[in-house]
């Protein structure tokens, strides 16, 4: 065996990479379980990528057969149903997931010099994967897949001179129909290996600055660190154990929880749906893109704009922070913020589910006004970060010298 | 050795064969591109004819054209009042009733909220006595003009003639 080792690695290093890489990697010695979620997404991506590849090869995207090919695969095909119910519940937990990877970034400063290439992958990485749900959503081909595509397409058209044609060129007609779900469906094929392509550039960006950890420091010396294998091979199994428990519990037993029952119906272009809602991990951002309704003829553009800046906004996040210290943990200030802003998405999460004229408090108080005031929350949580830090009003607790 | 003018012609050089690669990429990438524009069997699907005869006042239908719903109401004399009668209020996007139903007892509207493209609910869901889009909100008058909500535009006018008292063609022939 070492001998044949010893052959490969004298033309490709790979011993030496998976020590250095892996098994050796210094990794800090006080990682919390917040740290799970990056190697839990790399789970997920694995799980969808696999499911993705064997329900691809039972199904047709044809406007007139998918919605039947998705029962077939349900009904007929042998394990059809774990294959598509792991496939859609899998998406919700790759938000889940990814979503407490992102927060556990901004709580512990993880995006600051010198990770801002890492945080920037980590981004493209999150932009894709909305793409790719979204796109993924349409296949099915029932009236939630429809309309959410009719809508998402639609926020094309909010462009100026070129959005109409944009749109027409996206759908391939005049309207969703038959070439759109063809080009989603080789699309969502491609994007996950892409994605896949940028987990790569986000390892090796994490590898060339190695791991951020709770306290924000420096490591100084090699007490700092533990060596990757079998310290945080162990952890993350064990995360991959708990993680797998809470997926099976929904694949099995709740396996329609986050689906629409108006998906089960075939799309049909003539009628919307009484309420149309996105998928969970889009609401927060819906939400956003309904309250900009007070501008008039501008509404429609702004609001498309408030939604991508709600993402992008994260882009230049490393360069809002003036702190001189990075983890949350010894920033008071920072710290009360981010839980306002993490209270913020959940309450706009739930005012984009509801319809858009709702209204709490028999009627006082619109679900509008709601929205328009947690969106201002939202970037005012990048606007407060910047101004506590760079005008020096906050004061940092003391650091630790050394972990 | 290597002189000055070596120096930008090789720089000429390098320049024009950048521009020629990039060139060449455009070109290679347009019928890429293209694919994505609706195909001929999409173009040709122009017109729908429908026949009107058996609308009675104040009823409404949804018919396919170009894979999208068209509306088509037979308006009541009430509904055509309330429309003239918005004519001369300050509209988002300001348009004459008479301008936008050829004949004033049909009115024929694209039913794709100018917002993100919902179908709007049938006649008399909305306020003003319109079409409520159930998406995020839009309200439009009996004449599909937009009178509050996000939508930016009125609900467009499709091109439409009656070929006969009866028969009404939607799209151009």
């Amino acid at each position: 065996m070492s001998k044949i080792m010893e052959w490969v690695d004298a033309r490709l290093p790979v011993t030496e990479l998976l020590k250095s890489q892996a098994t050796e990697y210094p990794t800090p010695k006080n990682l919390n379980y917040w740290w799970n979620f990056g190697s839990l997404a790399l789970l997920v991506l694995i799980i969808m990528i696999a499911t993705g590849l064997f329900l691809a090869m039972h199904y047709k995207a044809d406007a007139n057969q998918s919605f039947d090919v998705v029962e077939h695969i349900m009904r007929d095909v042998n394990y059809g149903w774990l294959l598509r119910y792991a496939h859609a519940n899998g998406a919700s937990f790759f938000f889940m997931v990814v979503y407490v990877h992102i927060l556990r970034g901004m709580y512990y400063g993880s995006y600051r010099q010198p990770r801002e290439i890492l945080w920037w992958f980590g981004i493209i990485i999150f932009f894709m994967m909305m793409g790719t749900a979204f796109m993924g959503y349409v296949l099915p081909w029932g009236q939630m897949s429809y309309w959410g595509a009719a809508v998402i397409t639609n926020l094309m058209s909010a462009i100026p001179v070129i959005g109409e044609d944009l749109v027409v060129w996206i759908w391939g007609g005049f309207s969703v129909g038959d070439p759109t779900l063809n080009r989603f469906f080789a699309l969502h094929f491609l994007l996950p290996l892409v994605i896949f392509g940028v987990v790569i550039l986000h390892l090796w960006a994490l590898h060339a600055v190695h791991s951020n950890n709770p306290d924000g420091i420096d490591l100084h010396d090699a007490k700092d660190s533990i060596p990757f294998h079998p310290y945080y091979t162990i952890k993350d199994f064990y995360g991959y154990g708990i993680f797998m428990i809470i997926f099976c519990i929904f694949v099995f037993y709740a396996p329609n929880f986050f689906l629409e029952p108006d998906n089960y119906i075939p799309a049909n272009p003539m009628q919307t749906p009484a309420h149309i809602v996105p998928e969970w991990y889009f609401l927060p951002f819906y939400a956003i893109l309904r309250s900009i309704d007070f501008l008039g003829s501008f509404s429609k553009l702004a609001g498309v704009l408030a939604m991508v800046g709600a993402i992008m906004i994260l882009f230049v996040l490393p360069f809002l922070d003036r702190s001189p210290v990075r983890s949350f943990r010894y920033r008071p200030l920072s710290k009360q913020l981010f839980w306002i802003f993490v209270v913020d998405c959940i309450v706009l999460g739930w005012v984009g589910y509801n319809p858009a004229d709702a209204t709490i408090f028999n009627g006082a108080l619109p679900l509008i006004i709601i929205g328009r005031t947690c969106t201002a929350i939202y970037f005012g949580y990048f606007f407060l970060l910047w101004a506590i830090t760079a005008l020096d009003i906050e004061k940092h607790q003391p650091v630790p010298k050394s972990i | 050795m290597v002189t000055e003018s070596d120096e930008s012609r090789r720089d000429f050089l390098t320049l024009a064969t950048g521009a020629v690669g990039a060139a060449g990429v455009a070109g290679a990438a347009w019928p890429f591109v293209k694919s994505w524009s609706p195909s001929a069997d999409v173009l040709s699907q122009a017109t729908t004819e429908v026949d009107v005869s058996g609308l009675a006042p104040g009823q409404m239908i949804t018919v396919p054209w170009q894979g999208k719903p068209v509306f088509v109401l037979r308006r009541t004399p009430a509904q055509i009042e309330a429309a003239r009668k918005a004519d001369n209020e300050a509209l988002p996007d300001p348009a004459k009733d008479a301008d936008r139903a050829k004949k004033p007892e049909y009115l024929v509207l694209l039913a794709l909220c100018t917002h993100l493209g919902c179908v709007p609910q049938p006649i008399g869901t909305g306020n003003f006595g319109g079409f409520l889009c159930p998406c995020h909100g839009s309200h439009y008058d009996t004449s599909g003009r937009i009178r509050q909500g996000p939508a930016p535009k009125n609900l467009p006018v499709p091109h439409y003639e009656f070929k006969d008292e009866k028969t009404l063609v939607i799209g151009k022939v």
